[in-house]
């Protein structure tokens, strides 16, 4: 507390850089990682690099142009060697030379598919606004509906409300997501055909019909999530309400609305914003369960099929992106309890 | 486990109310494990999901027994019970009758009975052995952060951020793909089946491993460690008989609902097509033969996806039966 005053700016950059620093070094760690596994499994499996350099050629190739193909992908070289090319070319692009012309992949490069010969990048940018426009419209509906209906059920601890509420929460976090999001088709799709023809529509070609062919994910997505927060703030709020400094709160003459909201409301969701931010980081990656059922064009789709194609640079890309947002929400969430927490030790 | 809360027979011989209300019944010393043990029994809720959980495990164990028994087969061709034009069951409700109880399949008329009973064989077995797997480490290494501190803690920590970091269901669709052929010289199910596991349950344990750390660190400033120490016990002797047997109450509750998690997540991975592959049942693949059909045969949708409802719910509820008898603080 004392340090609240003067030495606190310095303090709290001087956090802020470590934790930026610690954010850069583990995402390299993550895609360090993840290069090794994906490169070192298929060679587990048995795979040399001449196979590798196959699936970029197509069937039956003459062995110069495999040969060829494996030199200038860098197949050959060390692994380490074709890390450090992979992350020069996300960072400075990187020239290709897999036909008879070398071709410059622009920066963020994530090289090109083994099956259609395009560059990664511009195909999942092209799918990040579907999964951001899935993500973020669940995530408002979630916190919102989870929260008031978690804080509720503490004030009311015990009443039909409770009880019914935190029924209908422990059945929401026990039914798995893709089941919901089919029964929501069946009903709502094709029983009653209230959400015809869902297809996605960019917010900048017609903001009216991309809400309403997203409603059936966001809510199915927000359901499981509204169900998750309402026990996660319950609990939460049950454990503050106890505290000692509530009683003084109620003490001093407060409302009970302010002991409430300024008192117990804001310790009750600053471990909630790290769970937020996490959830958050994880659907930005890809909901890939979601995007599969409702067939939405987002990152997550393009994972699950770069998967069944088997084609290590999409997986690649992919990976590395999900790492990337995970890393940068939990930066956030650091950085944003500074401002939450006065708690916080910056060490 | 025992000391601060046992009430031991002299005690109770000193409170005069016990003396006069009961005659012959005397307060029994009770054990933390038995006082919890009681308060499990009187939650009907917990009770009702245990037995529950007994039973589909026992039908998960001996789901190759039953079927014979039964004479159920989870990969015959029953096509004459199979509409050939619109491809769905004949007869009302996915086609039930006494011979299959569930339905048959769309397309190939299989039973889906002896199907969802295969499936919960393969889910009951990566759920467990993934939360064995993450449980194991996860206390180990949390453990061990938690007691020696210093360098060894940051080590384990920063490496337990780095397995947070990755995108876990991403990863464990990518891994278990290119695992599918089989790697390191196995093929066939089983070793599918380890497949899932090891990618469920290898990247899960920062989870518990954090917990695990958590107490560790209140648990070592404990007069009771002061006291291990004092009388020249070492590390080691420390950890496992001194603090593990602290930590079971956690690691429990914890395990209990890591239990549920998986098996939602092996389904996700079967219904995206990389968990067990066909024709081995499995309850997610069953979720993901039934998009083609949920308009034409909604019953064989509602079938599998209860199986899990069914499954996680009870393991859900048993968590948190056992967590309140467990530790009677939370709520």
């Amino acid at each position: 507390m004392a340090a609240r005053r003067g030495p606190r700016r310095p303090a709290v950059t001087a956090y802020i850089i470590r934790r930026v620093v610690g954010a850069v070094f583990l995402l390299f760690a993550v895609t360090a990682i993840t290069f090794a596994i994906f490169f070192l499994v298929p060679r587990l499996a048995g795979e040399t690099s001449t196979q590798l350099a196959a699936q970029y050629v197509g069937r039956d190739p003459s062995p110069e142009a495999l040969a060829a193909v494996e030199k200038n992908l860098g197949f050959d070289l060390p692994l380490y060697q074709q890390y450090w090319q992979f992350v020069q070319g996300i960072f400075a692009g990187r020239t290709f030379q897999y036909g008879p012309d070398p071709s410059y992949c622009q920066a963020p490069c994530f090289g090109y598919s083994f099956k259609t010969h395009l560059p990664v990048w511009p195909e999942i940018a092209e799918r990040i606004p579907v999964t951001l426009s899935l993500a973020a419209g669940a995530a408002v509906i979630w916190v919102v509906v989870g929260v008031a209906i978690g804080v509720l059920s503490a004030l009311k601890r015990g009443s039909l409300f409770d009880r019914l509420s935190m029924g209908v929460a422990l059945a929401g976090v026990s039914l798995p997501i893709f089941f919901t999001a089919l029964i929501s088709l069946a009903l709502f799709s094709y029983k009653w055909p209230i959400f015809e023809n869902l297809r996605y529509v960019p917010l900048t070609e017609d903001p009216v019909l991309w809400a309403k062919n997203l409603v059936l994910p966001w809510v199915t997505l927000a359901f499981l999530y509204s169900a998750l927060y309402a026990r996660l703030t319950r609990a939460g709020m049950l454990e503050t309400m106890g505290e000692d400094y509530i009683r003084t709160a109620r003490a001093k003459g407060l409302t009970e609305r302010r002991v409430v909201v300024r008192h117990g409301l804001r310790a009750a969701l600053t471990p909630l914003v790290t769970i937020f931010g996490l959830d958050l980081g994880l659907l930005l990656g890809g909901a890939v369960l979601t995007e599969t059922a409702f067939s939405l064009p987002g990152v997550g789709q393009y994972a699950v099929q770069a998967i069944t194609d088997n084609d290590l640079p999409k997986i690649m890309a992919v990976t590395t992106l999900g790492g990337f947002f995970i890393v940068v929400a939990n930066l956030i969430v650091d950085v944003l309890y500074v401002a939450l927490d006065p708690r916080v030790r910056y060490s | 486990m025992t000391a601060p809360v046992q009430v031991t027979g002299s005690a109770a011989e000193a409170q005069p109310e016990a003396m006069l209300s009961g005659m012959g019944t005397r307060i029994q010393g009770r054990s933390l494990r038995q006082i919890a043990w009681m308060r499990f029994k009187r939650d009907k809720v917990a009770v009702a999901s245990g037995i529950v959980v007994v039973c589909l495990t026992l039908v998960a164990a001996f789901a190759r027994v039953i079927q014979s028994v039964f004479g159920l087969d989870p990969n015959a061709f029953h096509q004459d019970l199979v509409d050939p034009v619109l491809l769905k069951p004949k007869g009302a409700f996915g086609g039930i009758s006494w011979e299959h109880p569930l339905g048959v399949e769309p397309q190939l008329g299989r039973d889906v009975l002896a199907r969802i009973i295969e499936g919960s064989w393969v889910s009951l077995a990566v759920a467990f052995g993934a939360t064995v797997l993450s449980v194991v480490i996860g206390t180990v290494l949390g453990v061990i952060a938690g007691y020696y501190g210093g360098w060894i803690d940051s080590v384990i920590s920063r490496l337990m951020d780095v397995f947070l970091a990755f995108p876990l269901l991403l990863f464990a669709i990518a891994l278990s793909a290119s695992l599918q052929g089989g790697a390191f010289g196995l093929h066939g199910l089983t070793p599918h089946i380890g497949v899932l596991i090891f990618v469920i349950g290898f990247f899960s344990w920062p989870y518990i491993g954090r917990i695990v750390r958590g107490q560790t660190l209140s648990l070592r400033e404990r007069e009771f460690i002061d006291a291990a120490r004092s009388l020249g016990a070492r590390g080691p002797y420390i950890l496992f008989k001194e603090l593990l047997p602290n930590l079971v109450a956690p690691i429990i509750v914890y395990s209990t609902l890591l239990i549920p998690t998986n098996i939602l997540f092996e389904a996700g991975l079967s219904f995206l097509g990389v968990g067990v592959q066909p024709p081995q049942a499995s309850w997610g693949g069953m979720l993901n033969q039934a998009i083609t059909f949920y308009q034409v045969d909604p019953m064989f949708m509602i079938v599998p996806g209860a199986a899990i409802f069914i499954t996680v719910l009870a393991f859900n509820m048993l968590g948190d039966g056992l967590r309140d008898a467990l530790d009677p603080r939370s709520h």
